[in-house]
């Protein structure tokens, strides 16, 4: 499924005092099957660019192409859940999103209220909380017995139960710790690997977004400044320095290096594997 | 969803209202829902009507938004409106239908009952727009102070009326946050029959009541952590002080009362 935005404004609270212009003049495209990561600086604008993604804001200028609807503003649009089921969001802090008695159930609500039968729901549950992590146990126990970490991880089950053909994330690791943030991030690399699911993935983490998208979008003030691929995105840390971002760490120690040593590297390494590897080569074997 | 609603938010402006003393303005608007029950007839209604537009001009707030912001209110003095044209029995026949039969008499009275609420309603929404929570609770703490000498918990009002107004804005965003992530789940509150409505309401509700639970929780720690221990001998950082304008802005009333009383049938 496609999803395209073509130049997408929104303001909040439109026509009154409160009035926000959050986003403005916005388009960028995510052909099925690509990993792209939206990132910038705080209040930039990323989440609100997300809500349009499942029709949850409509723009108050432009449209957006969601597979085969198209949303756009000033127009009365039907039937939204078709919608919804093939878009899944994962909120910033999806924990405070449960509500029901066990986690089995509040997992069953999302696929059932698209009219997945109980049995069917209950099957997905139980596949959806070993993939999150979690051991089958948990399914009778109450939501709001569990951990912070395990009440996320709960709620993105839940999420990725409907089983939609997008996924969107809005920085779901926040306050994870660095095994468990790693951990989940490569389960929704796996589901976009295995299922060639279309992902979406909002975060503050340079490494993530240059290890997992295939496309980086840059959000500032409102606006898309630029886009392109991590190595495109990465290999000017002075350009991304004016709009509040940085360079991952790798890419980093990379420019120390080539300062330190006078050698320079053909491309920009994303990963510390793929930095040694490189160096092996330009150095003739000398260890680092 | 909720970001039009006003009802107990603040702006920021320079105006004439949002300058006066809050204790002025509390009694202001208590004086006043006390006094519009002495209109009876369209004079009267129409002075305190005038007197009221006069208060949203010098607040510098547009009549069209506080109409828009008080939609949900709106409603339900449209409601009432219609709910006394068909009740009241008096006065002559105006429309007889058969089914229904409008009285002139309740025609009148749904007039000026829903006049009644829209002036009350738009002048307390004037208070809490023109002055910050903050300042209504210190407005309202030193006018109920006298009455501690008879163990009336006055500070103890105050604090938990300007923890709640505080927390308002922060419940309305988690209800819009809440209520969308529910939506991305599936969820539809707008459409289908109204069982299946309320029933959608309970995922919203619950995590609403378990999110204020915790807040209040790490609010009262925050606090005792921080030293707070009751009213008892805490000296006010804000103080609050009486000028000129506030004693002319309760005289004004004054002579809203004469007038009422003189117009009154
Ligand atoms: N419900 C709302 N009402 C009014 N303004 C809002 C609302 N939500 C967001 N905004 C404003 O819109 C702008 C963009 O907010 P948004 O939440 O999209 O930023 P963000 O990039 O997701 O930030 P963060 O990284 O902190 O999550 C901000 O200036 C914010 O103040
Ligand atoms: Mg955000």
């Amino acid at each position: 499924m496609d999803i395209s935005l073509q130049k997408v404004e929104y303001r909040y609270a439109a026509g009154s005092p409160f009035e926000k212009l959050a986003i403005e003049d916005v388009s960028f495209s995510v052909p099925s099957g690509q990993y792209v990561a939206i990132i910038g600086h705080t209040g930039s604008g990323k989440s609100t660019v997300l809500q349009h993604l499942n029709a949850l804001l409509k723009p108050t200028a432009g449209s957006v192409v969601i597979g085969d609807r198209t949303v756009r503003a000033g127009r009365k649009e039907k039937e939204l859940k078709s919608i919804r089921q093939k878009v899944g969001i994962v909120f910033q802090f999806p924990e405070q999103q449960l509500f029901e008695e066990t986690v089995l159930k509040d997992i069953c609500y999302g696929p059932m209220n698209f009219g997945v039968s109980e049995e069917e729901a209950k099957n997905r549950a139980e596949y959806w909380i070993e993939e999150v992590g979690l051991s089958r146990e948990i399914l009778n126990q109450s939501p709001f017995d569990l951990s912070g970490g395990q009440m996320r991880r709960v709620a993105i089950a839940g999420v990725l139960a409907m089983q939609p053909d997008l996924i969107v994330l809005d920085e779901p690791t926040a306050g994870l710790d660095p095994r468990g943030r790693k951990e989940m991030m490569d389960m929704f690399y796996r589901l976009h690997k295995e299922r060639n699911l279309s992902m979406i993935l909002v975060t503050h983490s340079m490494e993530d977004a240059s290890v997992y998208a295939d496309k980086i979008v840059i959000m500032h003030k409102g606006k898309k400044v630029h886009e392109g691929t991590p190595r495109e995105i990465f290999a000017d840390a002075e350009k991304l320095k004016q709009w509040d971002l940085s360079v991952p760490e790798v890419v980093h120690f990379q420019r120390l290096l080539e300062h330190k040593t006078g050698i320079l590297f053909p491309v920009v390494c994303l990963t510390m594997e793929e930095l040694v590897a490189q160096w092996k080569q330009l150095s003739g074997g000398h260890p680092l | 969803m909720m970001e039009k609603m006003i009802f107990g938010r603040y702006i920021p402006a320079d105006s004439i209202a949002h300058r006066l003393d809050p204790r002025a303005k509390l009694l202001f608007v208590f004086i006043f829902i006390g006094i519009i029950f002495l209109a009876n007839n369209g004079w009267a209604y129409g002075a305190a009507a005038a007197f009221t537009v006069l208060s949203i001009w010098l607040s510098g707030v547009t009549i069209r938004f506080l109409i828009k912001g008080l939609k949900p209110v709106m409603i339900i003095i449209a409601i009432t409106f219609v709910l006394q044209i068909f009740f009241a029995r008096e006065g002559d026949i105006i429309v007889d239908l058969g089914f229904v039969t409008i009285y002139e008499e309740g025609v009148r009275q749904a007039i000026f009952i829903s006049t009644r609420f829209l002036l009350l309603v738009f002048m307390t929404s004037l208070l809490t727009l023109t002055t910050t929570p903050i300042s209504i609770t210190d407005g309202l703490e030193s006018l109920l102070n006298p009455l501690k000498k008879i163990k009336f918990p006055a500070h103890e009002l105050a604090l938990m009326m300007s923890i709640a107004l505080r927390f308002i804005p922060t419940l309305m965003d988690e209800t819009d946050k809440v209520m969308k992530a529910q939506m991305a789940r599936g969820s539809d509150m707008s459409s289908g029959p109204l069982k299946d409505r309320l029933k959608a309401v309970v995922p919203l509700m619950i995590p609403l009541f378990v999110n204020a639970f915790k807040r209040a929780e790490d609010l009262a720690i925050a606090m005792e952590v921080r030293g707070y221990r009751g009213g008892e001998g805490r000296t006010k950082y804000r103080l609050l002080k009486w000028h000129g304008r506030d004693t002319l802005a309760l005289l004004s009333l004054v002579g809203l009362t004469v007038l009422l009383v003189l117009l009154r049938g």
